[in-house]
């Protein structure tokens, strides 16, 4: 047995702090690299326009063209937490926080066995069944709409913010369906083989050997639900009024009769905006991780 | 440790109408090394899945000494497994993955941490117990594989093509490490392998399947020199075994030049059969070199010399029967290795009498010799 504690020479380090040998960039990929800068500029620059404007006073802002050099101001986030008007939009911010996370993790709850039974254990006609998801996103939200709102009306749910959650919820849940089958199908079936001969049941598969695996696919999953039911409007545009309303829904109430306002509009588009954006920071890894899980093996 | 039986095992996948595997009868002997063998889809994987539980037997039955393990779940078995791929727990660390089982099964922090240092220590991975496995070689994560088998000193090892991921010469070293460590642990192996050399090398037996039958199961040796029938003898060795199709001429066995004198057993079982020709088998070394006018000496055009240093190999061609069937008229023949006959030479060759293999035409079988 002398040659078993043969050792081997460490791999070499892919994850450690050595940078891999890169040739010089030639003229070509210089080129593409500036024009992937000019291209990012030209989508960011909007946001950046909003933001400026969001520190502009009123006066300033509704100039055209606009004005770079204005004195900067909080006037406008200040009139958006309700500083004249008295109108808050904790509530809504609320609500949307509501919506989003529990019906995220209903979402969450309900896909990763859905999945389950569609990638690693399939029942049969899963095809089928995926098709079937699938098919649930073609029909137009709108023509959902009325019998919704039909529908909610005889049960007394609307402007009531579980309504939302649980349409929110049936909306993610085909993506979400789909997005953890495609995760859970890279799961290599001789690890779970492996697993149930080391004496794991179902349960401890799927926490110990399965959930670590495709953490960054459920994390992706669960910020694409994120964002979607944050952003929704329609819905909540139509079922809600006071109580439930969400923070989109608030934002549109800026259009006013009396006119635009347009450093309080910018100020409120970028605060509603900012929990999608800390949370896709947060994620970025994650995410792009679990996009691309499976691809590199 | 325990003895493995395998009682008319069989495993038949819905609409595939041939079985997998067709009523396996197999004895392994506690703490034998045996190594199933046969080229891809031949249900050596299946047989191995079907002892592991991971494969349900649809007829016959399975034995883990006295136990009838046919219906039980993996975990029931006591058995551990290394995987082709290794199936290490990406998201564990060595000791982790190596002390998973031993976990679930319950055993306390002190114990698991004691078998899995005595395993580490015996496949050298003390340094890396604490790193995930992606950051270890291949050779490493193969040990690490190994490692996970041997913690739970199960009574018995299933390997599935452990060494298939390695190159070409740590497979050569692993495969030694792993004969030896057997022997070592005495722990009842069976082991698939689509590599001749490596089931030849490994096994205390070595078990030939093809289409899920059982052809032969003997000692490496005794598969060599007496296979019993012709998919066996071509499948075993390397080079492989010259075969060629020689009509009976009289007493003897004719192709072109080539003539071979058979035995009163052999005329004895052709007769028998009614058959006129006959397969007939001979290994690269059981031909020899000899003057063009020595009596069944055949004439054969080299195409290729190859050279290993301790033996030289000459592919050839017959050149008195063009397109002939030794084998599509190929014939290899080792030669002495210190004067190697040059390419596009003919030189005559003849089959040294007595180590000729001879197998019935019309089933493949062996015949007496």
């Amino acid at each position: 047995m002398t040659t078993l504690t043969k050792a081997e020479p460490a791999p070499e380090s892919r994850t450690a702090g050595s940078a891999p040998h890169r040739k010089r960039p030639r003229e070509g990929s210089r080129l593409l690299g500036f024009l992937a800068w000019v291209i990012g500029i030209l989508f960011v620059l909007p946001v950046l326009w909003m933001l400026l404007t969001s520190l502009h006073s009123e006066s300033d802002a509704a100039t055209n063209p606009p004005k770079l050099a204005a004195p900067l101001t909080l006037q406008g986030y200040r009139e958006f937490f309700g500083a004249s008007s008295g109108a808050s939009p904790w509530p809504s911010l609320l609500n949307s926080l509501t919506a989003s996370v529990i019906s995220t993790l209903l979402v969450l709850a309900l896909a990763i066995p859905a999945a389950y039974a569609l990638s690693i254990r399939p029942v049969r006609k899963w095809t089928d069944v995926l098709f079937f998801f699938l098919s649930t996103k073609m029909l137009p939200v709108v023509a959902g709409l009325l019998p919704i709102y039909l529908f909610a009306q005889k049960v007394h749910l609307l402007d009531n913010i579980w309504l939302l959650i649980v349409l929110y919820t049936s909306m993610n849940l085909p993506i979400a369906v789909w997005m953890m089958r495609s995760f859970l199908a890279e799961v290599p079936v001789e690890m779970l083989e492996a697993a149930s001969v080391d004496g794991a049941g179902l349960t401890r598969t799927l926490t110990q050997v399965v959930g670590p695996v495709v953490m960054p696919g459920i994390a992706a999953t669960s910020l694409i639900c994120f964002i979607f039911s944050w952003n929704e409007l329609l819905f909540a545009r139509v079922l809600t009024a006071t109580v439930a309303q969400t923070a989109p829904v608030f934002l549109t109430g800026f259009v006013t009769s009396q006119g635009l306002f347009l450093a309080k509009v910018c100020a409120a588009a970028l605060v509603v905006s900012l929990p999608v954006m800390i949370a896709g920071f947060a994620a970025q890894d994650k995410l792009v991780q679990g996009l691309s899980l499976g691809a590199v093996k | 440790m325990a003895s493995v039986t395998f009682s008319k095992a069989t495993r038949i996948y819905p609409s595939v109408p041939r079985p997998a595997v067709d009523a396996l009868d197999l004895e392994i002997e506690d703490g034998e090394f045996l190594v199933l063998v046969g080229p891809s889809g031949c249900g050596k994987s299946t047989s191995l899945r079907m002892l592991a539980g991971l494969e349900e037997v649809d007829e016959g039955s399975i034995l883990i000494g006295d136990r009838d393990v046919t219906n039980l779940k993996p975990k029931d078995r006591d058995i551990a497994m290394v995987f082709q791929n290794y199936a290490l727990y990406p998201h564990m660390t060595v000791g982790d993955n190596m002390g998973f089982a031993l976990k679930i099964a319950g055993n306390s922090k002190e114990e698991i941490g004691k078998r899995v240092a005595e395993a580490a220590r015996i496949l050298d991975l003390e340094q890396f117990l604490d790193r995930k496995p992606k950051a270890l070689s291949g050779g490493q994560r193969q040990r690490v594989a190994m490692g996970r088998a041997i913690v739970r000193s199960p009574q018995v090892f299933l390997m599935d093509e452990p060494l298939s991921n390695l190159d070409a010469k740590l497979r050569v070293q692993t495969r030694t490490e792993i004969a030896a460590l057997q022997r070592r642990l005495g722990v009842t192996t069976v082991y698939v392998t689509h590599d001749q050399v490596e089931a030849m090398t490994m096994g205390d037996r070595v078990a030939v399947l093809k289409d899920g039958i059982l052809q032969q199961v003997d000692t490496p040796l005794r598969l060599y020199q007496q296979p019993v029938n012709v998919f066996v003898a071509a499948f075993i060795g390397s080079p492989g075994m010259n075969i060629g199709h020689f009509e009976l001429d009289g007493e003897e066995a004719a192709l072109g030049r080539a003539r071979l004198r058979l035995s009163r057993a052999t005329l004895d079982a052709l007769r028998e059969e009614g058959a006129d020709r006959l397969v007939l088998g001979f290994r690269p070394e059981a031909l020899e070199q000899v003057g063009a006018d020595e009596p069944g000496a055949f004439p054969v055009q080299v195409s290729v010399i190859e050279e290993l240093g301790s033996d030289a190999f000459l592919y050839g061609a017959l050149t008195d029967i063009p397109g002939s069937s030794v084998d599509g008229s190929h014939i290899i023949a080792r030669v002495d290795p210190s004067r190697p006959p040059a390419k596009g030479d003919v030189v005559h060759l003849r089959v040294r009498p007595g180590m000729q293999h001879i197998f019935s035409e019309s089933t493949g079988r062996r015949l007496p010799d």
